[in-house]
Order: C-alpha cells, then sequence, then structure tokens
C-alpha cells in the first residue's frame, strides 16, 4: 500500500471515529496501529510528511512582498538577526526589545507582518488557524517553515532577560491555576507520569525528559483535522478541553505558558512537524 | 569521617538545590496572574470571562498545588460537604443504562457546544475504567470496574458514590476530579444515574 493510500484509510477510520458518538476502542486502536505503520513509512521517506507542503508554502509566503508596504517577511528578525531564519525557532520564545514583550514564532510572525509590511492586525488575525479539514493558514504555514529551519537542533529559549524568566514564573503559576467548571488546571492531566484521556498519553510536563519529547514535536500535522496545528492552536484546544472561553491567539498567557513548557523542555531535539492523529 | 563530611556536603547541596528550585516558582503574585489570565482571553464574553473567577477551594488547591495544610483542608471539606444537595425523595439510585451514556458522554460546557445540541455529559471514562468491556478509558482516576460489587451493593455506598459525584472535595480537598453537582455541570438526576451505573447490580460495571 502506497503512503497516501495509508493516509486515506487512516482518515476514513478517523472520520468514522469521529462520526460516532461511541468510538468504540476496536476503532482507536485500528487507528493507533494506522498511525505506528504511517509513522514506521514516514522514516523511510520523510518527504511524504504532509506537513512539509505547509513548510514550502510558507517559504514562498516568506518570500513574497505584500502588505501596503510591499516588503517580504525576510527582513524580519526572529531573534537571531534580520532575516535569519535557521535555528531560530529553537530559540524561541525569547524577549524582543522592539516590541518591549516575550514572543514566540506565531506572535513574532504577526508582529513583523503588522510592522514590516504593514498589514492590518485585524486582518491577519481574521483566521490565524484552521478547523478542521479548512485550508491551512499563512500562519500554521509560516510556523512549519519556521521550525523546519530549525531541525534537528536543540530547544534552547533564552532566559537571561528578566521579561524571559517573568513569563516562565508565570506560565508555571497559570500552569498550576485551577479554574471553570470542571475545575481543571493544566496540572490536572499534565502532573503526572504515565496517565492517559480514554487511549490518549498525557506529557508529564514537570519532568524535563518528557517536555523534552513533546515540546520538539509541534508543529504536527494532525490526519484528524488534515492541517498542521501549531502550538497556540495546541494551546486553545486544552483551554477548549478545559471548558475556558476561546484564548486570544498570541497573548501573553499562551506566550507565557510556551516560555514555561519551552524552558522545561529545554536540550529536547526539535523533530517537527510530527504526525499526530 | 570524611564519609560522613562528604554526606554532609552533600546533603546541604541538595536542600539548597530545593530550596532553589521552589524559589524559582513562589515570586507571582496572585494578582498578576489573575491579569494575565484576564487578558489572554480579552475577547471572551463577560459570561464565559467569569468562568476564569476563582471560588476559594480554586485558590487554595491553586497557590498549595493541591497541597493544602491540614487546617486549611480541613475548612475546606466542610465548605465543599455543605454544598452538597441531596435528591428530595431520599433515592441515589437512577437509571443505570441513562448513566452509562452519560458516563461516555464528554460534550457539554465547551464554546462550540452553544447552544446546546444534547445534554452534557459525565464523561467519567475520559479518566476512570468502568465497564471493563470498554477498552477506551483514561487513567487519571481510579478503576472503577465492580465497584459495586466489591462493597456488596451496600446502600451507604450508593449515598457516598452520589456525594463524590456531586462534590467530590467534601472527602479529597483539591482532589482532582471535578465537582459535577456543586459546579452545576450536571443535574441532580443526572448524578442518579451515574450512581446506578456504578452502584447497580445489573450495570455492566458490576458484571
Amino acid at each position: 500500500m502506497s503512503l497516501r493510500n495509508v493516509l486515506v484509510v487512516l482518515m476514513l477510520a478517523l472520520c468514522v471515529g469521529v462520526g460516532m458518538p461511541r468510538a468504540g476502542a476496536q476503532d482507536d486502536n485500528a487507528i493507533e496501529r494506522e498511525l505506528e505503520r504511517y509513522r514506521t513509512m514516514l522514516k523511510d521517506d520523510p518527504w511524504s510528511n504532509p506537513a512539509l507542503l505547509d513548510a514550502e508554502k510558507g517559504e514562498a509566503i516568506w518570500k513574497e512582498k505584500r502588505g501596503p508596504k510591499d516588503v517580504s517577511l525576510e527582513a524580519c528578525d526572529l531573534g537571531k538577526g534580520a532575516g535569519v531564519v535557521d535555528g531560530a525557532f529553537a530559540e524561541l520564545p525569547r524577549y524582543f526589545k522592539d516590541a518591549n514583550r516575550v514572543m514566540d514564532a506565531e506572535t513574532r510572525l504577526v508582529w513583523c507582518m503588522e510592522t514590516l509590511q504593514g498589514l492590518p492586525r485585524a486582518e491577519i488575525l481574521k483566521r490565524p488557524v484552521s478547523k478542521a479539514n479548512q485550508q491551512g493558514t499563512d500562519l500554521e504555514a509560516l510556523t512549519t517553515f519556521l521550525a523546519v529551519k530549525s531541525q534537528g537542533r536543540k530547544l534552547d529559549a533564552p532566559q537571561g532577560h528578566p521579561k524571559e524568566r517573568e513569563a516562565i514564573a508565570l506560565g508555571e503559576a497559570a500552569f498550576y491555576r485551577r479554574q471553570g467548571p470542571m475545575d481543571f488546571a493544566c496540572a490536572t492531566c499534565h502532573g503526572e507520569t504515565g496517565r492517559r484521556i480514554r487511549l490518549q498519553p498525557l506529557p508529564h510536563f514537570a519532568k524535563p525528559e518528557e517536555a523534552q519529547k513533546y515540546m520538539g514535536e509541534w508543529p504536527a500535522y494532525r490526519v484528524s483535522q488534515g492541517t498542521v496545528m501549531t502550538m497556540q492552536h495546541r494551546l486553545a484546544d486544552c483551554f477548549w478541553q478545559m471548558r475556558l472561553p476561546l484564548v486570544d491567539y498570541g497573548s501573553d498567557l499562551t506566550v507565557a505558558l510556551s516560555a514555561y513548557l519551552a524552558a522545561q523542555a529545554r536540550g529536547g531535539d526539535i523533530t517537527a512537524p510530527t504526525i499526530k492523529r | 569521617m570524611r564519609a560522613s563530611v562528604i554526606v554532609a556536603a552533600v546533603l546541604c547541596l541538595a536542600a539548597a538545590g530545593a530550596a532553589m528550585s521552589a524559589q524559582k516558582t513562589a515570586n507571582v503574585k496572585p494578582a498578576a496572574l489573575d491579569r494575565l489570565m484576564k487578558d489572554g482571553f480579552k475577547s471572551a464574553a463577560p459570561d464565559w470571562q467569569a468562568r476564569l473567577v476563582q471560588d476559594e477551594t480554586q485558590k487554595v488547591c491553586s497557590s498549595t498545588r493541591n497541597n493544602p495544610s491540614p487546617q486549611v483542608a480541613q475548612a475546606l471539606r466542610r465548605r465543599e460537604k455543605a454544598q452538597i444537595v441531596y435528591p428530595a425523595d431520599g433515592v441515589f439510585m437512577g437509571d443505570w443504562k441513562t448513566g452509562e451514556a452519560l458516563a461516555q458522554s464528554g460534550y457539554g460546557l465547551r464554546y462550540t457546544d452553544y447552544p446546546p445540541r444534547q445534554e452534557t455529559g459525565g464523561n467519567c471514562y475520559a479518566c476512570h475504567q468502568l465497564d471493563k468491556s470498554e477498552v477506551s478509558y483514561g487513567t487519571l482516576g481510579p478503576s472503577l470496574v465492580a465497584y459495586g460489587k466489591v462493597r456488596n451493593f451496600g446502600a451507604p455506598f450508593e449515598k457516598a458514590v452520589y456525594e463524590h459525584i456531586y462534590n467530590p472535595q467534601a472527602s479529597q480537598p483539591c482532589g482532582s476530579m471535578p465537582r459535577f453537582g456543586t459546579n452545576k455541570v450536571l443535574t441532580i438526576e443526572q448524578i442518579r444515574h451515574l450512581v446506578a451505573y456504578v452502584m447497580s447490580p445489573e450495570s455492566p460495571v458490576n458484571k
């Protein structure tokens, strides 16, 4: 069976699983098996990873002259100097003097689109992330492009600036904050090793080795959604599960959580974009 | 002699390390955290933002990382116990089949669930094993396989299970399980169905 066929089978299996209120365990197991088979095939042929199409699209957007100022993003400073893309993703989130705040890859991209290209913020944030089976967004493509340009490097977000340390501390406090009708904190599900929701394993983020493995995997291509999911989107999904409102894309809260998780994951390998269910 | 010096030095370093890691996380003011949360959901409607406001129990459990002092825990237990509303007729058992559907369903209270298209579920299987023929179960909570059976279907346990679903913090201060009744996630009627699912001799949980 070709890779493409495996992917089609996988998507069909997931559609069936999603469509039925009681997704049987056998379906779940079958999906896991297919996913594992797909991941194995990907190792033989990394170019069959659908997220690489997003990365390519992202590179094209990065180089395209856009916005009222008709310039590309190539002069965007991602922390290692204007225009330096290689390895920049590995050192995010970080403090940026020009914005006077800590930013992750996605927040920084928005900043550059706004300040360099002059695009209106409302337009940039009209559809920051895609819903299931929608076409991927520009921000998803750009973020995937940046991640690919740090592939094989270690997660190494700086912690030297007081604002960086403040973001990490705030992110940690937010991680343990319980709220909402379910009394959930992030730590409720991610505070112990070897736990799972239904059959889904949960990383324990206080453990560096688990944080390292998990954080290096994003952005990831989600087979059930048919699109790439970024860390901002992943965090929004957690808040959704916690029965909290839709979190603002690129807020200080999501950046602080990312900063905390990146600090926990420091030294982990960047394997993104990976394949998730 | 030399060994004891080394041991003392190691212990000293370990203590310093522990102190440092504790210090690393201690310097966030509750007001700063509240502001961060509020600002993170600026575009949410006011009734949704209200979900970010913590009650006393959530505050205590957050600041102590679910490890309150014995005195605080006792006060918390008492406060939560007082929150439990019991069925007017004193019957704790509903219909186990309805309970099973509720235990399977994770629907409800998410921003994509409005206007509601079905009733809110208890999502018990997300965290607990119940019917052992259902292999898609979570492990955040303990297994409840044969829960009623191993307790000889004792009537006092019906009440205890009801109380635990209604407000688990009345017995386990700062435990992970949601306060389904007190937080108005589930109704008294729904909780009774779940009690039956766990406690009824006919329920597959006890087969």
